[in-house]
């Protein structure tokens, strides 16, 4: 009786994610395997050209552009975010849970709003490059936008609090009589976080750098309005193929390859942590 | 010695602290700031004005993205707390092989970059003839929100006695009315903050809406973004704003029925 209950209140997300999930996302793998229409849409013949076209020069160099960006984003919200993570454990606990609010907040506003914010700063007529002027610090105006640069610069800003939030939440965890114990062992400060502490977070660094990665590697605005025009990641070129390019088949079957990315780091993630998701 | 090096250490630590902090809100400080500013192009600051609060509401493009983002956020919020809601609760009841792919399936909406969930929606819509509009936006949000809930709603459930329910079909009730009456009273403060979460996530969502979305029913974040990239008229400043406000008020509001939660606990005498 009690089992058909539950399986009565599952039916509908059952449904829901057959239609909605499960449905498309088998449609996009299909389509991968289509050609593309004469002027717009998709013939139904089989065809392995799509992925072949993946190790075209001009979409390896977007990959591998994508990666780097990806990994150096990676890279700087571990550098930036894991000092942040400690410094939050080293305040009072009262403070804490009001510090760990305010690294969240920014999290749950518009991601394009913040970056439209730096684009107001950061522009060649921009706040920063006033203020520098007025300090004399700079003798001419600096162009901070439409490079590389800037996008891994909006990235970084926009990923951080994923890296800050599962760091925190596993140095909070330790006790802090470990860190103690191994400087009355005689371990210097540097040398007890070093070799105690810092293998004990390794999980959620590991949690941080799926949830910063991922998202990085598929980041579209960012590059768009940062980046320029000119420069191209992953998700830039899945939704050019999309619309302007017309070739959905080709956006299906680069769609593919990030999926395979995405499930590749959670997977890797998983294997080395050896636990769930941390903190989502 | 050793105490002052601690000492010192903190105040290091407080200074990367609030320095870091000072960097996140920089940008949003600013979009606020430019709200009020009486330059039309938006560059220079060259006085205070709330003019753009009043021609806000002389656009009409402005206020009907505006709304369809109300739209489409409240419509797809009920609807993926009743799934997302019962969902969890099917989850946590039910004893099928195959569970394990309902819940993984139901969550990818989460792990998957967007742009893909974006494209293969727009995919799908377009294969069943489906045209794009308010009704895809609300189908596409409401499969991005139901994650949110249902988590949120099974990590109460796990901590939840199931005598209660028992107790109350002993007492002759159906399953459903136990169900209604007492289930669901315990984990509303979890669907509650689970939907406003939603309901932030959906308000300020561009890459999914941007391909689900069609000419005459874009949404404030989808209009901003397009505005983005050529001119920015000085009232997106007051309406992202205004947006924020309401994004702060949902988030506060989600963090509300927790707080109550621990405090009624700790009341009861429990740590």
């Amino acid at each position: 009786m009690k089992k058909r209950s539950g399986l009565a209140a599952l039916a509908p997300l059952a449904l829901w994610t057959a239609v909605m999930v499960l449905f498309p996302m088998g449609y996009v793998l299909v389509l991968s395997f289509l050609t593309r229409g004469e002027s717009w849409g998709v013939l139904w013949r089989f065809t392995l050209e799509n992925y072949k076209a993946l190790g075209d020069s001009a979409n390896l160099e977007i990959l591998w552009n994508s990666l780097k960006i990806g990994a150096y984003t990676t890279l700087l919200t571990f550098l930036l975010g894991y000092p942040f993570a400690l410094a939050m454990v080293l305040q009072p606990r009262r403070r804490r849970s009001l510090l760990l609010l305010l690294v969240v907040i920014p999290f749950w506003t518009s991601a394009l709003m913040r970056v439209y914010g730096w684009m107001i700063l950061l522009r060649t007529r921009g706040i920063v490059n006033d203020a520098l002027l007025g300090l004399g610090l700079i003798h001419r105006r600096v162009k901070f936008l439409n490079n590389m640069g800037a996008v891994l610069f909006g990235m970084v800003y926009s990923l951080l609090p994923f890296m800050i939030l599962p760091v925190y939440t596993s140095l909070e965890k330790l006790s802090p009589s470990l860190q103690e114990a191994a400087r009355d062992l005689g371990a210097r400060p540097f040398q007890a976080s070093w070799t105690v502490v810092f293998p004990l977070t390794v999980p959620g660094v590991m949690s941080g750098c799926v949830l910063v990665f991922v998202p990085a590697v598929g980041m579209f605005f960012i590059s768009d309005l940062m980046g320029g025009g000119g420069s191209m990641l992953l998700g830039n070129l899945i939704s050019y193929y999309f619309s302007a390019g017309k070739n959905w088949p080709m956006a299906a079957a680069l769609s593919m390859l990030m999926v395979a990315l995405t499930f590749l780091s959670v997977h890797v993630y998983r294997r080395y942590s050896g636990g769930e998701m941390g903190v989502f | 010695m050793r105490a002052r090096k601690g000492r010192a250490g903190k105040r290091l630590a407080g200074a990367y602290l609030a320095a870091g902090l000072a960097l996140m809100y920089l940008p949003i400080a600013v979009v606020i700031a430019y709200s009020f500013n009486k330059s039309d192009n938006g560059i220079l600051w060259t006085g205070f004005t709330t003019e753009w609060y009043g021609k806000l509401f002389q656009s009409r493009q402005i206020l009907e993205a505006f709304r369809n983002s109300m739209l489409v956020a409240l419509v797809s919020c009920l609807a993926a707390a009743v799934i997302g809601t019962l969902g969890a609760v099917g989850l946590a009841r039910a004893k099928m092989r195959g569970l394990g792919l309902v819940e993984g399936m139901a969550t990818l909406p989460m792990m998957v970059p967007e742009i893909i969930l974006g494209f293969a929606f727009m995919v799908f819509f377009s294969l069943i003839g489906l045209k794009s509009g308010i009704f895809t936006l609300i189908l596409a949000h409401t499969t991005f929100c139901i994650p949110y809930i249902m988590i949120n709603v099974r990590s109460r459930l796990v901590g939840l006695d199931p005598s209660f329910e028992e107790a109350a079909r002993d007492l002759g009730a159906g399953p459903a009315r136990a169900f209604w009456d007492v289930t669901v009273p315990l984990i509303a403060p979890a669907i509650l903050s689970g939907v406003l979460l939603a309901f932030a996530m959906s308000l300020d969502d561009v890459v999914i809406s941007f391909f689900v979305t069609g000419a005459e029913s874009t949404t404030f974040p989808v209009y901003v973004y397009s505005k983005l990239k050529t001119d920015v008229p000085p009232s997106i400043n007051a309406m992202c704003t205004l947006t924020l406000g309401v994004t702060f008020l949902a988030v506060a509001l989600s963090r509300l029925p927790g707080r109550r939660q621990e405090r009624v606990r700790s009341r009861d005498g429990e740590p």
